[in-house]
């Protein structure tokens, strides 16, 4: 079971070791974490999704909730919740195929943001499905290089998390 | 806040916050990027006492602390006297004991550089601090301090490091000391819910055979006197942790002694016959569970606990209350009844008189146990600090402590090496007792130089050393699981430990005799300095009885003296 945990923190010096520390320490498993600052700038937001069931959820929260750093963590369960992740896929592509990429490119609403000689890097977001999707429809044309962000998710509505 | 603040070198202000907080003993060492703090000690206000080892710093902070109940604090220099520290705060860690070691580090700008005597203590302690800080501007000092003490001493107490660069303690800076702290991530829950309280105390009325599993959360607490209420009212027996010694009276009748891998066969029978178990304050830690699957099989459980990331951590809890124990059991005392448990408790009358506790007695040999008979006997009230290993249980098992606060121990690290300097702590916080070290010749000699501590402050201590020639209790597992074959535990003659007193200006004494082990004790008491009694004792008793790592805590043997 993956889970997508909200997790607000104080923006301070050590908070990101102190948070990945315990996820190793106690054997949690993360699948993707992504960190950034908020409308609040002393406050920065993790999206960790973590794999496991009700008794690792419950006990990765109430862990997080120990560090006096953390301020907040919310369970973002997926039908409350909006989530991205974002890739950039860097293909292989030449004048004989390049109109079939821009093809696929097109019905994942996904963008061209750099085009050379023998590549062009594609830049999609979506949910997870969505990336998976488009990359596996991109592999046949071989796949350079690829980066992906971790998810990041909000609640939906005017709720916040 | 009356006219300006007051202008001085962060160094000052680490002192002033030390007064701000009613510290009266620190525990420390110093060194290098220390120099501008132990010039601002020279002439403070404060009982600084110099140890030999920063490790005995930190345990004798802990000692100090378990003690009185205040906060320890220990103080050491960069790069290897932080490292030195490392034990200390771990086991504080685990015991959940409130402290605040301070460490010097490397001026800022050198820091990540791997200059002369640099070391990452606040990477290094992540996971065995409550919470921990490098002070990266001189004018955070006072609030770090003041939110390191708020930290350690509420919610569930634990260790809390500050790192201080030198040039923040060369800095100067205006002096306020805030009078409130500000955390937002960290508000700990002290009330109970109501609703689970009556959830609780319905479940109590319905129990024919309760029995409350008390830890060191009601020392921490200071709950013990709403304990005795509680399992009074209700009429439930009472076992304790090996941490949670002390907070329930040993001669109170609905006493069971200790439970778990060492404990009475009585508590661990009625642990797992019983229909209702109200722990408080405790973590169900391996030692005491045995196989967990069989732990408490018929019984619904109640847990009490500060800290909710306890709650179903090790074992699924069925009415959990988070909060404060004293407060939850003078609310709980509110709405519980007494319980019909007369049946329930001449049942375990009668596990009692067939399965006490028993060694069998010799003239012509010593036998620990004995020991610990006659150091209750002679001073009941004293202050019984452990190391670890096969005494520390005899100590667990034989004393009869009738207040929290009197024993002492390493539980949850189990660390050797930790009793004498936490008797060090424990005596400087209660001159007023009179402070064993219950100590083994293997524990002893890993903080044997803090002799030179206690001889040059004239603080009496009696070390009561239980000398088997052997790492005791790892010499009986082998005896046990591993034929007898005593690989690399046998330390016999290693040291003659009278001399080794009397070299340090220390009285020594040594027993061969049985019939010299009661005036030796008085001897000690009596001469009111620092004193190695070195107890020529029987090799190879073992700490009986005794559930096999892996077995049901009912699974438990008694253990003859190994052949
Ligand atoms: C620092 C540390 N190292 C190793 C151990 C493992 N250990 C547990 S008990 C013990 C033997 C203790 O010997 P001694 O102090 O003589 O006590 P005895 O069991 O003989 O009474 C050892 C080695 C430990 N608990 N702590
Ligand atoms: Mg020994």
């Amino acid at each position: 079971m993956k889970h997508t945990l909200a997790v607000l923190v104080d923006n301070k010096y050590g908070v990101l070791a102190r948070v990945a520390g315990l996820f190793s320490r106690r054997g949690f498993n993360i699948d993707s974490l992504a960190v950034g600052i908020t409308e609040d700038p002393t406050i920065s937001r993790m999206t960790i999704v973590v794999r496991g069931d009700d008794h690792v959820l419950e006990q990765v929260t109430k862990q997080l909730n120990k560090l006096i750093d953390v301020i907040r963590v919310t369970d973002l369960g997926s039908d409350e919740s909006v989530e991205r992740e974002l890739a950039l896929i860097k293909v292989n592509a030449d004048a004989n195929n390049r109109a079939e990429i821009i093809q696929i490119v097109d019905i994942f609403r996904a963008r061209i943001i750099d085009v050379a000689s023998k590549s062009v890097t594609v830049e999609v977001t979506g949910d997870s499905n969505k990336i998976k999707a488009i990359q596996s429809l991109l592999k046949p044309f071989g796949i350079k290089e690829m980066a992906r962000t971790g998810k990041v998710a909000l609640t939906r509505g005017s709720k916040s998390s | 806040m009356t006219g300006k603040p007051e202008r001085m070198t962060g160094a000052r202000a680490f002192v002033e916050c030390l007064y701000r907080e009613n510290v009266e003993v620190i525990f420390g060492y110093p060194g290098g990027v220390l120099l501008p703090i132990y010039d601002e000690l020279y002439d403070a206000h404060l009982h600084h006492l110099l140890v030999r080892h920063e490790q005995a710093a930190v345990h004798a902070a802990e000692g100090y602390a378990r003690a009185t109940g205040k906060v320890g604090v220990c103080l050491a220099t960069s790069g290897p006297g932080a490292t030195n520290l490392v034990t200390g705060i771990a086991n504080a860690y685990m015991d959940s004991i409130p402290m605040v070691a301070f460490t010097g580090q490397v001026p800022s700008s050198m820091i990540g550089n791997d200059a002369f005597q640099e070391a990452n203590i606040t990477g290094i302690t992540m996971p065995i601090t409550k919470h921990n800080y490098l002070v990266q501007d001189a004018n955070d000092l006072p609030r770090i301090i003041k939110e390191a003490f708020h930290i350690a001493s509420t919610g569930r107490p634990g260790p809390v490091l500050i790192d201080m660069p030198k040039d923040i303690t060369t800095t100067e800076i205006d002096f306020v000391y805030p009078d409130k702290v500000e955390l937002r991530g960290y508000k700990p829950t002290y009330k109970g819910n109501a609703q689970q309280i009556k959830r609780a105390a319905a479940a109590i009325a319905k129990s024919k055979s309760p029995v409350i599993y008390a830890g060191g959360g009601v020392i921490g607490a200071d709950a013990s006197k709403e304990l005795v209420a509680f399992a009074e009212k209700i009429k439930a027996p009472v076992t304790s942790t090996l941490t949670g010694i002390g907070g329930f009276p040993n001669d109170n009748d609905l006493y069971l002694g200790m439970l778990g891998m060492h404990g009475t066969k009585y508590a661990n029978y009625a642990v797992q016959e019983s229909d209702l178990l109200i722990a408080v304050g405790a973590r169900f830690d391996d030692r005491v569970t045995g196989k967990l699957q069989s732990f408490a099989p018929n019984a619904k459980i109640i847990h009490i606990d500060i800290d909710p990331a306890e709650i179903s951590k090790n074992i699924t809890v069925d009415i959990p209350i988070v909060g404060d124990a004293k407060d939850i059991l003078k609310s709980l005392l509110t709405y519980v009844t007494e319980c019909d448990t007369k049946e329930w408790l001449a049942k375990i009358a009668i596990w009692k008189r067939d399965f006490p506790l028993f060694y069998v007695n010799r003239d012509d040999a010593i036998k620990p146990q004995y020991i610990i008979e006659q150091i209750n006997e002679a001073c009941p009230d004293a202050i019984i600090v452990t190391e670890v290993g096969q005494h520390q249980m005899w100590a667990a098992q034989y004393f009869k402590y009738k207040e929290p606060r009197t024993f002492i121990t390493s539980g949850g690290l189990g660390t050797m090496g930790y009793g004498f300097p936490a008797a060090i702590g424990a005596k400087l916080g209660r001159p007023d007792k009179v402070v064993f070290d219950v100590s083994g010749d293997g524990s002893f000699q890993m903080n044997s130089q803090e002799m030179a501590t206690i001889v040059q402050n004239d603080i009496p201590i009696i070390i009561a050393l239980f000398n088997n020639g052997y790492l005791g209790m790892v010499r009986q597992w082998q005896a046990l699981f591993f034929e007898h074959r005593y690989s690399h535990t046998t330390i016999e003659n290693s040291v003659d430990f009278v001399k080794l007193a009397e070299a340090y200006g220390a009285l020594g004494i040594r027993v061969n005799k049985p019939s010299e082990v009661r005036p030796a004790i008085e001897k000690a008491i009596e001469a009111n300095r620092p004193v190695i009694i070195d107890f020529i004792v029987e090799r190879e008793e073992n700490v009986s009885p005794m559930v096999p790592a892996g077995a049901a805590i009912n699974e438990i043997l008694d253990l003859e003296r190994t052949q």
